[in-house]
Protein backbone atom coordinates (compact mmCIF):
# COMPACT_ATOMS: atom_id res chain seq x y z
CA UNK A 1 0.00 0.00 0.00
CA UNK A 2 2.89 2.28 -0.31
CA UNK A 3 1.63 4.32 -3.50
CA UNK A 4 -1.36 5.08 -1.74
CA UNK A 5 -0.82 6.03 1.80
CA UNK A 6 2.55 8.03 2.47
CA UNK A 7 3.16 8.57 6.75
CA UNK A 8 6.92 9.84 6.63
CA UNK A 9 7.11 13.19 8.05
CA UNK A 10 10.29 13.17 8.80
CA UNK A 11 10.61 16.25 5.63
CA UNK A 12 13.53 14.73 4.60
CA UNK A 13 14.13 15.16 0.82
CA UNK A 14 15.63 12.04 -0.35
CA UNK A 15 14.54 9.84 2.74
CA UNK A 16 11.64 8.23 0.57
CA UNK A 17 8.36 9.36 1.17
CA UNK A 18 8.78 12.43 0.19
CA UNK A 19 6.08 13.29 -2.23
CA UNK A 20 7.09 15.99 -5.14
CA UNK A 21 4.37 19.08 -5.64
CA UNK A 22 2.41 17.05 -2.89
CA UNK A 23 0.95 15.04 -4.80
CA UNK A 24 1.22 10.93 -4.70
CA UNK A 25 2.56 8.56 -7.63
CA UNK A 26 -0.43 7.89 -8.27
CA UNK A 27 -2.47 11.39 -8.98
CA UNK A 28 1.29 12.13 -10.32
CA UNK A 29 0.76 9.56 -13.42
CA UNK A 30 -2.67 9.90 -13.91
CA UNK A 31 -2.16 13.95 -14.11
CA UNK A 32 0.57 12.84 -16.18
CA UNK A 33 -1.56 11.15 -18.93
CA UNK A 34 -3.99 13.60 -18.77
CA UNK A 35 -2.10 16.22 -19.75
CA UNK A 36 -1.22 14.00 -23.18
CA UNK A 37 -4.29 13.24 -23.67
CA UNK A 38 -5.50 16.49 -23.22
CA UNK A 39 -2.77 18.00 -25.95
CA UNK A 40 -4.04 15.03 -28.24
CA UNK A 41 -7.73 16.21 -28.31
CA UNK A 42 -6.25 19.72 -28.70
CA UNK A 43 -4.28 18.15 -31.63
CA UNK A 44 -7.57 16.78 -33.27
CA UNK A 45 -9.25 20.29 -32.74
CA UNK A 46 -6.84 22.27 -34.04
CA UNK A 47 -6.86 20.65 -36.72
CA UNK A 48 -10.65 20.70 -37.01
CA UNK A 49 -10.02 24.54 -36.66
CA UNK A 50 -7.26 24.30 -39.99
CA UNK A 51 -9.59 22.33 -42.25
CA UNK A 52 -12.66 25.17 -40.89
CA UNK A 53 -10.83 28.03 -41.75
CA UNK A 54 -9.33 26.30 -45.04
CA UNK A 55 -13.24 25.91 -46.22
CA UNK A 56 -14.24 29.33 -44.34
CA UNK A 57 -16.55 30.60 -46.92
CA UNK A 58 -18.63 26.70 -47.53
CA UNK A 59 -18.38 25.01 -44.03
CA UNK A 60 -21.42 23.92 -42.91
CA UNK A 61 -23.59 25.64 -40.09
CA UNK A 62 -23.95 23.44 -37.05
CA UNK A 63 -27.44 23.97 -36.04
CA UNK A 64 -28.58 23.19 -39.96
CA UNK A 65 -26.69 19.80 -39.09
CA UNK A 66 -27.57 18.65 -35.59
CA UNK A 67 -31.85 19.16 -35.61
CA UNK A 68 -32.94 16.29 -34.15
CA UNK A 69 -34.12 15.39 -30.54
CA UNK A 70 -36.07 12.29 -29.49
CA UNK A 71 -39.51 11.75 -29.77
CA UNK A 72 -39.70 15.09 -31.34
CA UNK A 73 -39.68 14.02 -35.59
CA UNK A 74 -39.74 16.26 -37.77
CA UNK A 75 -39.32 19.66 -35.49
CA UNK A 76 -36.20 21.21 -36.15
CA UNK A 77 -34.30 21.88 -32.66
CA UNK A 78 -30.93 22.47 -32.74
CA UNK A 79 -28.71 22.69 -29.81
CA UNK A 80 -31.31 21.60 -26.96
CA UNK A 81 -30.10 17.88 -27.54
CA UNK A 82 -25.93 18.41 -27.18
CA UNK A 83 -26.86 20.74 -24.55
CA UNK A 84 -28.49 17.95 -22.87
CA UNK A 85 -25.86 15.53 -23.11
CA UNK A 86 -23.66 17.99 -21.60
CA UNK A 87 -26.00 18.31 -18.63
CA UNK A 88 -25.82 14.55 -18.08
CA UNK A 89 -22.18 14.34 -18.64
CA UNK A 90 -21.71 17.30 -15.86
CA UNK A 91 -24.11 16.14 -13.78
CA UNK A 92 -21.88 12.78 -13.55
CA UNK A 93 -18.62 14.93 -13.22
CA UNK A 94 -20.94 16.13 -9.69
CA UNK A 95 -21.66 12.55 -8.84
CA UNK A 96 -18.57 11.59 -9.26
CA UNK A 97 -16.74 14.57 -7.35
CA UNK A 98 -19.49 13.74 -4.78
CA UNK A 99 -17.98 10.04 -4.72
CA UNK A 100 -14.60 11.04 -4.02
CA UNK A 101 -15.74 13.09 -0.94
CA UNK A 102 -17.27 10.77 0.69
CA UNK A 103 -14.54 8.87 0.16
CA UNK A 104 -12.66 11.11 1.96
CA UNK A 105 -14.69 10.77 4.88
CA UNK A 106 -15.00 7.15 4.56
CA UNK A 107 -18.39 6.40 4.22
CA UNK A 108 -18.19 3.54 1.66
CA UNK A 109 -21.84 3.82 1.56
CA UNK A 110 -22.36 6.95 -0.09
CA UNK A 111 -19.36 6.50 -2.39
CA UNK A 112 -21.17 3.33 -4.19
CA UNK A 113 -24.29 5.18 -4.43
CA UNK A 114 -21.89 8.14 -6.14
CA UNK A 115 -20.17 5.80 -8.51
CA UNK A 116 -23.01 4.15 -9.57
CA UNK A 117 -25.28 7.09 -10.70
CA UNK A 118 -21.69 8.25 -12.08
CA UNK A 119 -21.41 4.83 -14.12
CA UNK A 120 -25.37 5.38 -15.18
CA UNK A 121 -24.74 8.85 -16.45
CA UNK A 122 -21.81 7.84 -18.31
CA UNK A 123 -23.85 5.14 -19.87
CA UNK A 124 -26.82 7.59 -20.80
CA UNK A 125 -24.00 9.92 -22.21
CA UNK A 126 -22.64 7.13 -24.57
CA UNK A 127 -26.22 6.29 -25.76
CA UNK A 128 -26.87 9.63 -26.75
CA UNK A 129 -23.52 9.64 -28.70
CA UNK A 130 -24.81 6.81 -30.28
CA UNK A 131 -28.36 8.45 -31.47
CA UNK A 132 -26.60 11.04 -32.34
CA UNK A 133 -24.43 9.42 -34.90
CA UNK A 134 -27.25 7.27 -36.06
CA UNK A 135 -29.35 10.83 -37.01
CA UNK A 136 -26.34 11.98 -38.59
CA UNK A 137 -25.61 8.70 -40.28
CA UNK A 138 -29.05 8.40 -41.94
CA UNK A 139 -29.21 12.28 -42.98
CA UNK A 140 -32.52 13.55 -43.33
CA UNK A 141 -32.86 15.32 -46.77
CA UNK A 142 -30.14 14.31 -49.16
CA UNK A 143 -28.38 16.06 -51.39
CA UNK A 144 -26.84 16.08 -54.91
CA UNK A 145 -22.65 16.27 -55.68
CA UNK A 146 -21.55 17.78 -58.26
CA UNK A 147 -18.73 16.89 -60.74
CA UNK A 148 -16.29 19.15 -58.62
CA UNK A 149 -17.28 17.82 -55.62
CA UNK A 150 -19.56 20.85 -53.91
CA UNK A 151 -23.11 19.34 -52.54
CA UNK A 152 -26.33 21.09 -53.57
CA UNK A 153 -29.51 20.87 -51.05
CA UNK A 154 -33.04 21.50 -51.86
CA UNK A 155 -35.64 24.31 -50.71
CA UNK A 156 -39.13 25.19 -51.04
CA UNK A 157 -39.21 28.71 -52.97
CA UNK A 158 -41.24 30.07 -50.06
CA UNK A 159 -40.82 33.01 -47.09
CA UNK A 160 -38.28 30.85 -44.61
CA UNK A 161 -36.75 28.49 -47.13
CA UNK A 162 -37.97 25.30 -45.87
CA UNK A 163 -35.73 22.30 -46.79
CA UNK A 164 -36.98 19.89 -49.27
CA UNK A 165 -36.37 15.80 -49.10
CA UNK A 166 -35.24 14.30 -52.21
CA UNK A 167 -38.18 11.70 -52.49
CA UNK A 168 -40.28 14.83 -51.97
CA UNK A 169 -39.61 15.74 -55.70
CA UNK A 170 -37.28 12.65 -57.16
CA UNK A 171 -39.24 12.14 -60.61
CA UNK A 172 -40.59 8.29 -61.13
CA UNK A 173 -38.43 6.77 -63.43
CA UNK A 174 -38.03 3.31 -64.05
CA UNK A 175 -34.21 1.71 -63.73
CA UNK A 176 -32.83 -1.06 -63.98
CA UNK A 177 -29.83 -0.03 -61.61
CA UNK A 178 -30.51 -3.07 -58.43
CA UNK A 179 -27.88 -3.41 -55.29
CA UNK A 180 -25.31 -5.73 -56.33
CA UNK A 181 -24.97 -8.87 -53.65
CA UNK A 182 -23.48 -11.72 -53.37
CA UNK A 183 -26.28 -14.12 -53.39
CA UNK A 184 -27.01 -12.97 -57.14
CA UNK A 185 -23.80 -14.50 -58.32
CA UNK A 186 -21.69 -11.64 -57.95
CA UNK A 187 -19.70 -13.61 -55.13
CA UNK A 188 -16.15 -11.99 -55.70
CA UNK A 189 -16.93 -7.94 -55.00
CA UNK A 190 -19.21 -6.13 -52.60
CA UNK A 191 -19.99 -2.62 -53.98
CA UNK A 192 -21.44 -0.10 -51.55
CA UNK A 193 -24.81 0.59 -50.93
CA UNK A 194 -26.44 2.34 -53.92
CA UNK A 195 -28.47 5.71 -53.08
CA UNK A 196 -32.69 5.01 -53.09
CA UNK A 197 -32.70 7.63 -56.08
CA UNK A 198 -30.65 7.87 -59.32
CA UNK A 199 -29.25 11.28 -60.88
CA UNK A 200 -31.55 11.12 -63.22
CA UNK A 201 -34.70 10.86 -61.09
CA UNK A 202 -33.32 13.97 -59.24
CA UNK A 203 -32.43 15.88 -62.02
CA UNK A 204 -36.16 15.43 -63.94
CA UNK A 205 -38.17 15.40 -60.59
CA UNK A 206 -36.09 19.08 -59.88
CA UNK A 207 -37.14 20.05 -63.66
CA UNK A 208 -41.14 19.11 -62.59
CA UNK A 209 -41.48 21.29 -59.19
CA UNK A 210 -40.68 24.99 -60.09
CA UNK A 211 -40.82 25.85 -56.42
CA UNK A 212 -37.90 23.86 -55.82
CA UNK A 213 -34.27 25.85 -55.77
CA UNK A 214 -31.05 24.38 -54.59
CA UNK A 215 -29.11 25.79 -51.74
CA UNK A 216 -25.39 25.74 -52.05
CA UNK A 217 -22.55 25.57 -49.60
CA UNK A 218 -21.65 28.89 -49.73
CA UNK A 219 -21.97 30.85 -47.00
CA UNK A 220 -23.71 34.44 -47.35
CA UNK A 221 -21.59 36.78 -45.57
CA UNK A 222 -24.33 39.15 -45.35
CA UNK A 223 -26.54 36.94 -43.77
CA UNK A 224 -24.63 33.94 -42.57
CA UNK A 225 -26.85 31.86 -43.90
CA UNK A 226 -26.21 29.30 -47.00
CA UNK A 227 -26.77 31.33 -50.66
CA UNK A 228 -30.27 30.11 -51.98
CA UNK A 229 -29.65 30.45 -56.26
CA UNK A 230 -32.80 31.44 -58.24
CA UNK A 231 -34.65 28.91 -60.24
CA UNK A 232 -32.43 29.57 -63.30
CA UNK A 233 -29.07 29.46 -61.44
CA UNK A 234 -30.48 26.40 -59.68
CA UNK A 235 -31.13 24.62 -63.53
CA UNK A 236 -28.05 25.46 -64.64
CA UNK A 237 -26.12 24.16 -61.60
CA UNK A 238 -28.15 21.18 -61.70
CA UNK A 239 -26.64 20.26 -64.72
CA UNK A 240 -23.16 19.27 -62.90
CA UNK A 241 -25.34 16.28 -60.56
CA UNK A 242 -22.71 14.07 -60.27
CA UNK A 243 -24.35 11.48 -57.48
CA UNK A 244 -26.67 11.27 -55.28
CA UNK A 245 -25.76 11.36 -51.35
CA UNK A 246 -27.99 10.32 -48.53
CA UNK A 247 -26.55 10.29 -45.22
CA UNK A 248 -22.92 10.48 -44.30
CA UNK A 249 -20.00 8.42 -44.12
CA UNK A 250 -16.09 8.61 -44.24
CA UNK A 251 -16.45 9.17 -48.02
CA UNK A 252 -19.57 12.14 -48.68
CA UNK A 253 -21.74 13.77 -46.65
CA UNK A 254 -24.93 15.54 -47.63
CA UNK A 255 -24.29 18.42 -44.92
CA UNK A 256 -21.56 20.09 -46.99
CA UNK A 257 -17.54 19.20 -46.92
CA UNK A 258 -16.78 15.86 -47.11
CA UNK A 259 -13.88 16.96 -43.60
CA UNK A 260 -16.74 17.91 -41.87
CA UNK A 261 -18.32 14.32 -41.49
CA UNK A 262 -14.53 12.69 -41.17
CA UNK A 263 -13.86 15.10 -38.26
CA UNK A 264 -17.26 14.64 -36.62
CA UNK A 265 -16.89 10.99 -36.30
CA UNK A 266 -13.11 11.13 -35.58
CA UNK A 267 -13.43 13.88 -32.65
CA UNK A 268 -16.43 12.44 -31.12
CA UNK A 269 -15.79 8.72 -31.27
CA UNK A 270 -12.30 9.41 -30.13
CA UNK A 271 -14.04 11.41 -27.06
CA UNK A 272 -16.97 8.58 -27.09
CA UNK A 273 -13.95 5.80 -26.65
CA UNK A 274 -12.90 8.09 -24.08
CA UNK A 275 -16.15 7.70 -21.95
CA UNK A 276 -16.93 4.25 -22.36
CA UNK A 277 -13.40 3.37 -21.09
CA UNK A 278 -13.86 5.61 -18.17
CA UNK A 279 -17.28 3.75 -17.26
CA UNK A 280 -15.76 0.28 -17.77
CA UNK A 281 -12.84 1.58 -15.07
CA UNK A 282 -15.18 3.68 -12.96
CA UNK A 283 -16.84 -0.05 -13.29
CA UNK A 284 -14.11 -1.61 -11.79
CA UNK A 285 -13.09 0.79 -9.02
CA UNK A 286 -17.00 0.38 -7.87
CA UNK A 287 -16.72 -3.43 -7.55
CA UNK A 288 -13.53 -2.84 -5.76
CA UNK A 289 -15.63 -0.12 -3.41
CA UNK A 290 -18.53 -2.62 -3.00
CA UNK A 291 -16.17 -5.47 -1.70
CA UNK A 292 -14.38 -3.28 0.67
CA UNK A 293 -10.65 -2.49 -1.20
CA UNK A 294 -10.29 0.78 -0.64
CA UNK A 295 -11.95 0.44 3.46
CA UNK A 296 -9.39 -2.11 4.24
CA UNK A 297 -6.58 -0.06 2.63
CA UNK A 298 -7.62 3.35 4.89
CA UNK A 299 -7.85 5.65 1.90
CA UNK A 300 -10.37 5.85 -1.09
CA UNK A 301 -7.59 7.86 -3.07
CA UNK A 302 -8.50 5.55 -5.92
CA UNK A 303 -11.60 6.67 -6.83
CA UNK A 304 -9.45 9.85 -7.09
CA UNK A 305 -7.63 8.82 -9.52
CA UNK A 306 -10.67 7.43 -11.78
CA UNK A 307 -12.46 10.81 -10.83
CA UNK A 308 -9.77 12.91 -12.25
CA UNK A 309 -10.19 10.69 -15.45
CA UNK A 310 -13.80 11.19 -15.50
CA UNK A 311 -13.54 14.84 -15.03
CA UNK A 312 -10.74 15.37 -17.75
CA UNK A 313 -13.79 13.37 -20.13
CA UNK A 314 -16.32 16.22 -19.00
CA UNK A 315 -12.94 18.74 -19.61
CA UNK A 316 -12.99 17.47 -23.13
CA UNK A 317 -16.06 17.75 -24.08
CA UNK A 318 -17.08 21.12 -23.07
CA UNK A 319 -14.32 22.59 -26.14
CA UNK A 320 -16.16 19.77 -28.05
CA UNK A 321 -19.60 21.02 -27.58
CA UNK A 322 -18.13 24.64 -28.30
CA UNK A 323 -16.17 23.82 -31.49
CA UNK A 324 -18.60 21.46 -33.41
CA UNK A 325 -22.46 22.78 -32.04
CA UNK A 326 -21.59 26.44 -31.17
CA UNK A 327 -18.78 28.87 -32.87
CA UNK B 1 -4.27 12.94 0.83
CA UNK B 2 -2.22 15.81 0.62
CA UNK B 3 -5.03 18.43 1.54
CA UNK B 4 -5.02 20.54 4.68
CA UNK B 5 -9.33 19.87 4.79
CA UNK B 6 -9.44 16.12 3.23
CA UNK B 7 -12.04 15.18 6.09
CA UNK B 8 -14.38 18.12 5.70
CA UNK B 9 -17.29 18.17 3.09
CA UNK B 10 -17.21 20.13 -0.16
CA UNK B 11 -20.76 19.28 -0.56
CA UNK B 12 -21.89 22.62 -0.40
CA UNK B 13 -19.21 23.97 -2.91
CA UNK B 14 -19.47 20.99 -5.65
CA UNK B 15 -22.82 22.10 -6.01
CA UNK B 16 -22.46 25.50 -6.65
CA UNK B 17 -19.90 25.11 -9.19
CA UNK B 18 -22.39 22.86 -10.56
CA UNK B 19 -25.07 25.55 -10.95
CA UNK B 20 -22.58 27.80 -11.64
CA UNK B 21 -21.47 25.57 -14.77
CA UNK B 22 -24.92 24.56 -15.66
CA UNK B 23 -25.79 28.18 -16.06
CA UNK B 24 -23.21 29.17 -17.95
CA UNK B 25 -23.92 26.19 -20.98
CA UNK B 26 -27.82 27.54 -20.66
CA UNK B 27 -26.41 30.60 -21.63
CA UNK B 28 -24.50 29.59 -24.30
CA UNK B 29 -27.31 27.29 -25.48
CA UNK B 30 -29.74 30.59 -25.34
CA UNK B 31 -27.23 32.71 -27.33
CA UNK B 32 -26.07 29.84 -30.12
CA UNK B 33 -30.18 29.37 -30.95
CA UNK B 34 -30.82 33.24 -30.79
CA UNK B 35 -27.70 34.07 -32.32
CA UNK B 36 -28.13 38.26 -31.67
CA UNK B 37 -27.40 40.06 -34.79
CA UNK B 38 -25.38 42.89 -32.74
CA UNK B 39 -22.68 40.19 -31.90
CA UNK B 40 -23.11 37.78 -34.32
CA UNK B 41 -22.10 40.34 -37.15
CA UNK B 42 -19.74 42.78 -34.84
CA UNK B 43 -15.76 41.35 -35.39
CA UNK B 44 -13.44 42.06 -32.90
CA UNK B 45 -9.73 40.58 -34.13
CA UNK B 46 -10.79 38.57 -36.91
CA UNK B 47 -13.68 36.85 -34.76
CA UNK B 48 -17.26 37.87 -34.48
CA UNK B 49 -18.23 38.52 -30.84
CA UNK B 50 -20.56 35.52 -30.40
CA UNK B 51 -17.64 33.48 -31.13
CA UNK B 52 -15.04 35.06 -28.76
CA UNK B 53 -18.22 35.02 -26.02
CA UNK B 54 -18.75 30.85 -26.47
CA UNK B 55 -14.68 30.18 -26.42
CA UNK B 56 -14.12 32.89 -23.44
CA UNK B 57 -17.13 31.18 -21.48
CA UNK B 58 -15.73 27.47 -22.43
CA UNK B 59 -12.74 28.30 -20.77
CA UNK B 60 -14.66 29.80 -17.38
CA UNK B 61 -16.31 26.01 -18.06
CA UNK B 62 -12.78 24.37 -18.31
CA UNK B 63 -11.55 26.86 -15.11
CA UNK B 64 -14.41 25.72 -13.54
CA UNK B 65 -13.98 22.00 -14.12
CA UNK B 66 -10.36 21.65 -13.46
CA UNK B 67 -9.91 24.02 -9.90
CA UNK B 68 -13.32 22.41 -8.03
CA UNK B 69 -13.82 19.51 -9.77
CA UNK B 70 -10.37 18.23 -10.59
CA UNK B 71 -9.66 20.11 -7.13
CA UNK B 72 -6.21 22.29 -8.54
CA UNK B 73 -7.54 24.80 -6.27
CA UNK B 74 -6.03 22.36 -3.41
CA UNK B 75 -2.81 21.30 -5.01
CA UNK B 76 0.41 23.31 -4.73
CA UNK B 77 1.32 26.06 -6.90
CA UNK B 78 3.72 24.04 -8.76
CA UNK B 79 1.59 21.13 -9.42
CA UNK B 80 -1.13 23.78 -10.95
CA UNK B 81 1.44 25.10 -13.30
CA UNK B 82 3.03 21.92 -14.39
CA UNK B 83 -0.01 21.21 -16.25
CA UNK B 84 -1.57 24.20 -17.03
CA UNK B 85 1.65 25.82 -18.37
CA UNK B 86 2.58 23.75 -21.29
CA UNK B 87 -1.05 23.00 -22.04
CA UNK B 88 -2.10 26.85 -21.98
CA UNK B 89 1.28 27.40 -24.14
CA UNK B 90 1.47 24.89 -26.59
CA UNK B 91 -2.37 25.15 -27.40
CA UNK B 92 -2.56 28.48 -28.24
CA UNK B 93 0.70 27.94 -30.18
CA UNK B 94 -0.96 25.04 -32.23
CA UNK B 95 -3.77 27.49 -32.83
CA UNK B 96 -1.63 29.79 -33.94
CA UNK B 97 0.70 28.29 -36.62
CA UNK B 98 -2.75 25.91 -37.96
CA UNK B 99 -4.94 28.63 -37.99
CA UNK B 100 -2.76 31.50 -39.97
CA UNK B 101 -1.86 28.66 -42.14
CA UNK B 102 -5.24 27.56 -42.95
CA UNK B 103 -6.24 31.00 -43.62
CA UNK B 104 -3.03 31.40 -46.16
CA UNK B 105 -4.72 28.25 -47.83
CA UNK B 106 -8.18 29.52 -47.90
CA UNK B 107 -6.47 32.72 -49.95
CA UNK B 108 -4.58 30.53 -52.52
CA UNK B 109 -7.85 28.63 -53.23
CA UNK B 110 -9.46 31.83 -53.15
CA UNK B 111 -7.16 34.27 -55.41
CA UNK B 112 -5.47 32.23 -57.99
CA UNK B 113 -6.95 29.95 -60.35
CA UNK B 114 -7.48 26.77 -58.20
CA UNK B 115 -10.97 26.27 -57.55
CA UNK B 116 -12.67 24.25 -55.22
CA UNK B 117 -15.80 24.37 -56.71
CA UNK B 118 -15.65 23.74 -60.82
Amino acid sequence: MATTVTTSTDGKTWGGGNEPMGVSYGKMMMWFFIVSDALTFSGFLAAYGFSRFKFIETWPVADEVFTHFPFMHGVSAPMYYVALMTFILIFSSVTMVLAVDAGHQMNKNKVILYMFLTIIGGLIFVGSQAWEWKNFIKGEYGAIETKGGSILQFVKNDANHSRVALADFAANIPTERVQDTRSKGIWFFDEPAIPTYTVEQITEGFKAHPDVLVRTEVIDPTTKHKTILTREESLKRMETAHYVVEGANLTRNEYGSKLFADFFFFITGFHGFHVFSGVLINILIFFNVLLGTYERRGSYEMVEKVGLYWHFVDLVWVFVFTFFYLV
Amino acid sequence: MSHDHAHESNVGRIWKVFFVLSAITIVEVFLGITKPHGLHFTNVLGMNLLNWIFIILTIAKAYGIMWAFMHLEGEKAALRWSIVGPLVFLIIYLIFILLVEADYIFGVFKNSTIKWNF
